[in-house]
């Protein structure tokens, strides 16, 4: 695959819809997974010979155990209400690329074989017969969606484009193409329970870093514990929290937080990973796979809560899903949401009074906040409606004395996905992640301009590295991206000092 | 002639009806096993009830999209409801009160209807982006609705015709002693086009009239912590 050549979109001062050119992304196509990554996640290894009666059966077996699916494809009337929401097609122009024409792909497909006009009228109703053409098509533009569900948001039907990629990928996957990236992380946490694929003493040795690294800065033990039986809460954060920019700097945050408040915690090896890739092909199978690791982990360790780090699918799946795929939780302390959110905690302690902050801390920054799009648009924090959006935001400002907001329409329930989510987080889709970025970059920008922001803070893994790739090809600092509770961290003042001999390392030296 | 039509409309009625049902039970039947709501959703049944109504009533989502799509659709959608109301009278002896109140709205809605078709038509053609999602069938719906409102606003406003004998006609249908049909032009294209939509209705995009209250991510609550979601086929991945 040749590395694609391709120029980075000018920013906008407005969200601009721009006119339809065809083809534009049509070349795009990433790595196919290998054998070994489909076998593992029990998909054929190769494209299957009779692929095109596995593709139909697949659907018709989707359409029938999926709601969803079954009504989407056929209450579209072509309104075109969702056509210019998708940041694909705001940074690519490519009609397909509209949330409508990504659906027709597959819809027109559905009709074909599914419906009586299609089956006998096909010319009117657009419907065609599945061809390699198609599944070309399918494998490219699927890979281009990022399942953020702004769509769903502005269609009168609440048509979501991401029930439909997923269904997608799940046929893709049944006929033996898969996605590499998405498959071989499955895999890994399958196997060793992340998708990083760090084992057991890899994280211990990072642990055990961070430890020295705060205790050198503040002089205070914070532990970062891993596998203790007994704990209070049991932290179940995206790996990229041990090791990544800036996702590692949030991972200290919690810690303090969690030291301040006084709670014994845990992190767990079998449960080292919140991210939970199996959601983003549609696999009900992979993603309840992956959560009964979190289950376990909880049984295993006879923690009382759980708590969730910053990231952005992992919560939807957290907070929608968890207790349908892995539940029920009655073994766990009542009083307390099951999952709860890591901001849902500190905010919470915030307003116990348990936590102070020294706010000029981040005077040199001033912050705006990035609505992830599954956290905004799938999911809920704290009691109300909407609690997804203020309860980071007051976390923020509790913290910092700068903070403003992005234009309304690029916020909230219209937020633009950073471009990376979705299973797109991969080199070889370089190209349609900086394209499909500049909403967000242009909403940015303009805040940067006219309020004099230079941050920008985020809960979510993939949009943290998606934004570390993506702002030097608009012109930014790649270290203009913030995690939430590395704010916390820079603000939080330790209260609860460490006597010499609890400091980590102390006394090493006479055991040797 | 007459029993033709009687038949066409028979026929018809029981597609209409047959078919819708046969959507429904579909979409009932088939399970949801995701709690999917876009958020932030309504946390109580209640409130789902109360965002139902808005999304069906009031369009919300387009009303938050694009406002000329939502003028023309709300206009058409309005229109016709005030319209299919008034048409009861022809159907039903003595006619009840608030039918009798909508009759001087519901004559006039006719232009409500075919000034909001008439809008997602020029937008269908000329905004490239709908354009190129347009398949033949979503112009000839729109044609079809104009017709059936134009040739109906005639009957109203320009050339009458015998409405009693047509409310005979209608009312008799079910008793089987219908009288006959005025053999006037303009009518029995009207009526043929109002037949030709019940037939098709069932199997085209008209089923965005259920699909709305089957949609998961509008009338699902949003309350998974609380609630476990589980549904038959799943439980069943957990007994195995």
């Amino acid at each position: 695959m040749a590395k694609a050549e391709f120029e980075t979109p000018k920013l906008s001062e407005y969200i601009e819809v721009p006119d339809l050119v065809e083809g534009t992304m049509e070349h795009i196509t990433c790595f196919v997974a290998k054998p070994e990554h489909q076998e593992a996640l029990g998909f054929p290894g190769e494209k299957v010979e009779n692929w095109k009666e596995v593709a139909i059966d697949k659907m018709g077996d989707l359409l029938s155990r999926y709601r969803s699916f079954q009504v989407f494809m056929d209450a579209c009337v072509k309104c075109g209400s969702c056509t210019d929401k998708c940041h694909y097609f705001l940074g690519t122009q490519d009609p397909k690329n509209m949330p409508v024409g990504r659906q027709d792909l597959l819809r027109k497909v559905y009709r074909r074989y599914f419906t009586f006009a299609g089956k006998y009228f096909p010319k009117l109703v657009g419907a065609v017969d599945l061809s390699e053409e198609i599944i070309d098509d399918w494998y490219s533009y699927f890979h281009q969606c990022s399942q953020c569900r702004r769509c769903s948001v502005f269609c009168p039907y609440g048509i979501d484009t991401a029930e439909i990629s997923m269904a997608a990928r799940e046929i893709l996957d049944s006929i033996g193409v898969g996605q590499k990236y998405c498959n071989e992380i499955i895999g890994k946490v399958h196997k060793i329970g992340n998708n990083l694929g760090l084992p057991g003493p890899a994280i211990v040795d990072t642990l055990e870093g961070l430890e020295e690294d705060v205790y050198e800065e503040t002089e205070v033990a914070v532990k970062y514990p891993l596998d203790v039986k007994g704990a209070d809460i049991l932290l179940v954060t995206p790996s990229a929290d041990f090791f990544a920019e800036p996702h590692v700097d949030g991972l200290i945050g919690y810690g303090k937080v969690f030291h301040e408040a006084g709670v014994s915690w845990t992190l767990s090896t079998k449960a080292s990973e919140a991210g939970n890739f199996g959601m983003f092909i549609g696999s009900y199978e992979n993603m309840r796979r992956i959560s009964l690791r979190i289950r376990e982990a909880a049984l295993e360790l006879g923690v009382k809560r759980i708590v969730f780090g910053e990231c952005g699918h992992a919560w939807r799946i957290a907070y929608s899903f968890l207790n349908t795929l892995a539940g029920p939780f009655d073994f766990l302390d009542p009083d307390y949401p099951v999952p709860q959110h890591i901001c849902e905690f500190t905010l919470n302690e915030i307003e116990q009074g348990a936590l102070e902050f020294d706010k000029s801390e981040n005077d040199e920054m001033s912050i705006t906040f990035h609505d992830s799009c599954n956290v905004a648009r799938a999911s809920r924090m704290g009691d109300e409606p909407g609690g997804q959006f203020e309860i980071p935001r007051q976390v923020i400002k509790a913290v910092v004395n700068n903070y403003h907001d992005m234009e309304w329409d690029t916020i909230h329930e219209r937020t633009f996905c950073c471009g990376g989510g979705g299973g797109l987080l991969t080199d070889d889709l370089m190209e349609v992640r900086v394209k499909g970025a500049k909403p967000r970059m242009s909403a940015f920008k303009n805040v940067m301009e006219e309020k004099g922001v230079t941050h920008l803070a985020a809960i979510c893994a993939i949009c943290k590295s998606q934004f570390t790739k993506v702002f030097p090809y608009y012109g930014m600092d790649m270290f203009q991206i913030v995690s939430v509770h590395q704010l916390v961290s820079n603000a939080i003042v330790m209260n609860r000092k460490t006597p010499p001999e609890a400091a980590p390392g102390y006394g090493e030296d006479d055991d040797e | 002639m007459s029993s033709a039509y009687a038949l066409l409309f028979i026929v018809a009625t029981i597609v209409l009806v047959l078919g819708l049902a046969r959507k429904i039970a579909q979409y009932a039947k088939t399970p949801a096993p995701l709690k999917i709501p876009t958020t932030p959703a309504p946390v109580t049944r209640f409130g789902v009830v109360l965002r139902m109504f808005r999304e069906v009533v009031f369009f919300e989502s387009l009303f938050k999209s694009t406002k000329w799509t939502w003028i023309f659709s709300w206009l058409f959608h309005f229109g016709l409801s005030l319209v299919l109301l008034r048409h009861l009278r022809y159907f039903i002896d003595p006619v009840w009160l608030p039918i009798q109140l909508v009759q001087p709205f519901g004559k006039y809605a006719a232009f409500a209807m075919v000034a909001g078709l008439v809008g997602l038509l020029i937008r269908r053609i000329f905004v490239d982006r709908v354009r190129y999602i347009s398949s033949p069938s979503d112009y000839l719906w729109l044609l079809l609705l104009l017709f059936i409102s134009v040739s109906g606003a005639t009957m109203t406003f320009v050339i009458h015709t015998d409405v009693v004998a047509v409310k005979q006609f209608f009312t008799g249908f079910w008793t089987f002693s219908g009288g006959d049909l005025p053999m006037d032009p303009i009518l029995l294209a009207h009526l043929t086009m109002v037949a030709v939509l019940m037939l098709l209705l069932p199997v085209s995009k008209l089923l965005h009239i259920p699909g709305i209250f089957f949609s998961p991510t509008r009338n699902q609550v949003d309350d998974p912590r609380e609630r476990r979601h589980l549904v038959e086929w799943a439980r069943k991945l957990e007994d195995s």
